[in-house]
């Protein structure tokens, strides 16, 4: 494993704060999400980000606008940390005209482009290879984007994964891989089945990439190694491959309890969850705890302005149904 | 006017483009200092440069991702598969990912982008190397599906493939590679969805699709001077499909036979039956008859392989006993 020596840019405490806002809001988000769940206004299947805020929020800090996101079906966190607004969002999940897609995509699909999220995959490894494509593109054009895709540590058992890896590092492409290491894949941890210890970072290092492991729990640290990847990147120094270690607080979608992780495994991560830590780190630093009170109380206060949003919108009907399949805005096949 | 074989006229309409549009690149297995494995695409790196021009590894997971992530980002790829069995090991990309991402996201994102491949038998290469995918294609809402049958076409489908903004699956008849015509100099464009009517007869209207037109024009030939006077249709483009034109010409002869080199089931030929028996049942003088390679995988043996595919002499004789029923 390597590490580089550019030394990322130093965090002034505003731009902390806004990490702690950020991280606040996704976790709010996440909370409203569950709550609608059960009273059945999200309907579907959604898979929530609680506990693993740190990751999108510090590499959503370390990008600019026009870099691209490659996300997961556990994308609401990396689709908010972006800038995409809750509102769209939260009518996405409920199935609204008013949501991110007008509802054709639902909770595992998010994407706005006009934000850089170029798109949340449900296929296990499906997006590595596509944000491999996106960072091509970048260096085709010699704009200087940089593609970050994030994943989870159950998706480097798939081949796509291992295809992806192999062609960022032979273009040299300017992509970013991130997995999001939280032990679990649904109901099986990752360790019972894959041989290395770092799945995906001891994999990355074979292949020729850069690769870093981060406490994926401390957005500060996570701010760092992304910055540092992503500069690598737009560079023209080829990929990275960061591996966080993180963890989920619930289960792997609604419908799943987590039952099946032991009771001192989960109050060990509870106990590293990274907000309060950072809550903790800002206390240190001198942030008077007023500060942050309002910062979460602001918060809450948006997340029932998205809601009461979100649930005014329309129901879609049969004119979006026929919509857009073809660049022509059609879905005619003959004529 | 010159002589082309069909796998000249690849290069050439993939070179026709380059030249027009730098947003056209072009990525593959062997695809660029060894010119494609069917020789396809010779010449390209040179005038093109490594930069637009690029052989991969042994990853079409990687390549047809790759193009998917470039055309939603401003490039127009053209992704070679090199041979369609392939596409089971990437079809993931194709299915989920490229066919589908447009709509999902409301129409935030388009993806111009061609993935081209050696498709159908013929070659005596066996089970895994010869079949004819244009089926799967066709039965996946977001995908565009051509087929060419002649060089002259090659170019001009493929100079429309590209310049569309919507992923087309470009299917190259392995079988016609070496086959020639007379292509007129100078830009060639074509359109996509128009089928053409290659020959007109009053008894019967026999429809194909690539490797199968060329056998259909020979079986025509020979009814005729049986008596029997066939019009045959080249459908060109399965996605979008003209409809019209076919419906148009069963209507005029009362008869429709399909030639499919694809197994039986699910054969474009029966979706097309189920379009004329709904929209042109009474204009019809007798069942609509489906040719088509038996529903097995194709066999290597050249003996096996002439029995599986659809021949002339299937051609003819199916259309004659139906005829005369
Ligand atoms: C190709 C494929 N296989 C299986 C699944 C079903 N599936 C969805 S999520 C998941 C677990 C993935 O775990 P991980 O990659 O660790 O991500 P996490 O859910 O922990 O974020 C599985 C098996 C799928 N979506 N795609």
């Amino acid at each position: 494993m390597t590490t580089t020596k550019t030394a990322p840019p130093a965090m002034d405490l505003e731009a902390k704060l806004d990490l702690y806002r950020c991280q606040v809001e996704l976790r709010q988000f996440e909370e409203r999400a569950y709550d609608l769940f059960l009273e059945n206004y999200v309907k579907g299947t959604s898979h929530l980000g609680i506990g693993q805020e740190a990751i999108a929020a510090g590499f959503a800090a370390a990008m600019k606008p026009t870099d691209w996101t490659f996300a997961t079906y556990r994308g609401h966190n990396h689709t908010l940390a972006r800038g995409v607004p809750m509102t769209p969002v939260l009518a996405e999940l409920m199935g609204r005209t008013n949501g991110l897609m007008a509802g054709k995509g639902g909770s595992m699909h998010l994407t706005s482009v006009e934000h850089g999220v170029m798109g949340s995959y449900a296929i296990i490894g499906a997006h590595l290879p596509i944000a491999c494509g996106a960072a091509w593109s970048a260096q085709y054009r010699g704009t200087d984007q940089v593609a970050v895709c994030f994943f989870g540590d159950g998706s480097v058992n798939i081949g796509a994964f291992h295809e992806a890896l192999n062609f960022a590092a032979i273009w040299k492409l300017p992509v970013v891989f991130v997995c999001e290491n939280n032990l679990w894949m649904e109901y099986t941890r990752t360790s019972e089945v894959t041989a290395v210890e770092n799945p995906a970072a001891d994999r990355a290092a074979a292949y020729g990439l850069e690769s870093i492991i981060v406490d994926g729990n401390d957005v500060d640290a996570v701010f760092e190694v992304a910055a540092t990847a992503i500069a690598r990147a737009r560079a023209g120094e080829g990929p990275s491959m960061i591996e966080a270690k993180t963890y989920r607080h619930g289960g792997h979608s609604r419908a799943d309890p987590g039952k099946y992780r032991p009771d001192e495994e989960v109050a060990e991560w509870k106990a590293k969850d990274p907000i309060p830590r950072y809550h903790a780190r800002l206390l240190d630093l001198g942030v008077a705890e007023e500060v942050l009170v309002k910062i979460v109380t602001e918060v809450a206060a948006a997340v029932d302005v998205a809601t009461d949003e979100a649930k005014a919108g329309a129901i879609p009907g049969e004119d979006l149904l026929m919509k857009d399949v073809w660049a022509d805005g059609g879905s005619s096949w003959r004529n | 006017m010159a002589q082309l074989t069909f796998r000249e006229a690849i290069a050439r309409g993939i070179a026709q483009e380059m030249r027009r549009d730098e947003s056209v690149v072009f990525l593959g297995e062997d695809v660029g200092a060894a010119g494609g494995v069917f020789k396809g695409t010779v010449g390209l790196l040179e005038e093109f440069g490594g930069v637009r021009v690029r052989d991969t590894p042994i990853s079409e997971q990687a390549i047809l991702g790759a193009a998917m992530g470039a055309s939603m980002t401003g490039l127009r790829p053209i992704a070679e598969i090199m041979f369609a069995d392939f596409f089971a090991v990437c079809w993931d990309i194709v299915v989920n990912e490229i066919a589908k991402s447009r709509y999902m996201t409301n129409g935030q994102m388009t993806f111009p982008l061609v993935i081209r491949s050696g498709n159908g038998g013929g070659l005596r290469f066996g089970a895994q190397h010869s079949q004819s995918v244009e089926n799967w294609a066709m039965m996946i809402p977001g995908l565009k599906v051509v087929v060419p049958s002649n060089a002259l076409d090659v170019i001009g489908l493929m100079a429309a493939s590209i310049r569309d903004d919507d992923p087309v699956i470009f299917l190259e008849e392995k079988a016609l590679y070496s086959s020639k015509m007379e292509v007129p100099d100078g830009e060639i464009l074509d359109q996509l969805g128009l089928a053409k009517v290659l020959r007109q007869g009053g008894d019967a209207t026999v429809v194909a699709l690539g490797n199968m037109v060329p056998k259909a024009l020979l079986a025509a030939e020979e009814l005729a001077l049986a008596g029997i006077d066939c019009t045959v249709v080249d459908v060109r483009s399965l996605v979008p499909l003209d409809t019209a034109t076919i419906l148009r010409e069963v209507s005029a002869t009362g008869r429709l036979f399909t030639i499919e080199e694809n197994p039986r089931l699910c054969g474009w030929g029966a979706e097309l039956s189920s379009i004329v028996s709904e929209e042109a049942f009474y204009d019809l003088d007798g069942p609509i008859v489906r040719i088509t390679t038996p529903h097995i995988p194709l066999p290597a043996a050249d003996a096996l392989e002439d029995l599986a595919i659809p021949s002339v002499e299937r051609i003819v004789t199916t259309v004659t006993k139906s005829m005369n029923a």
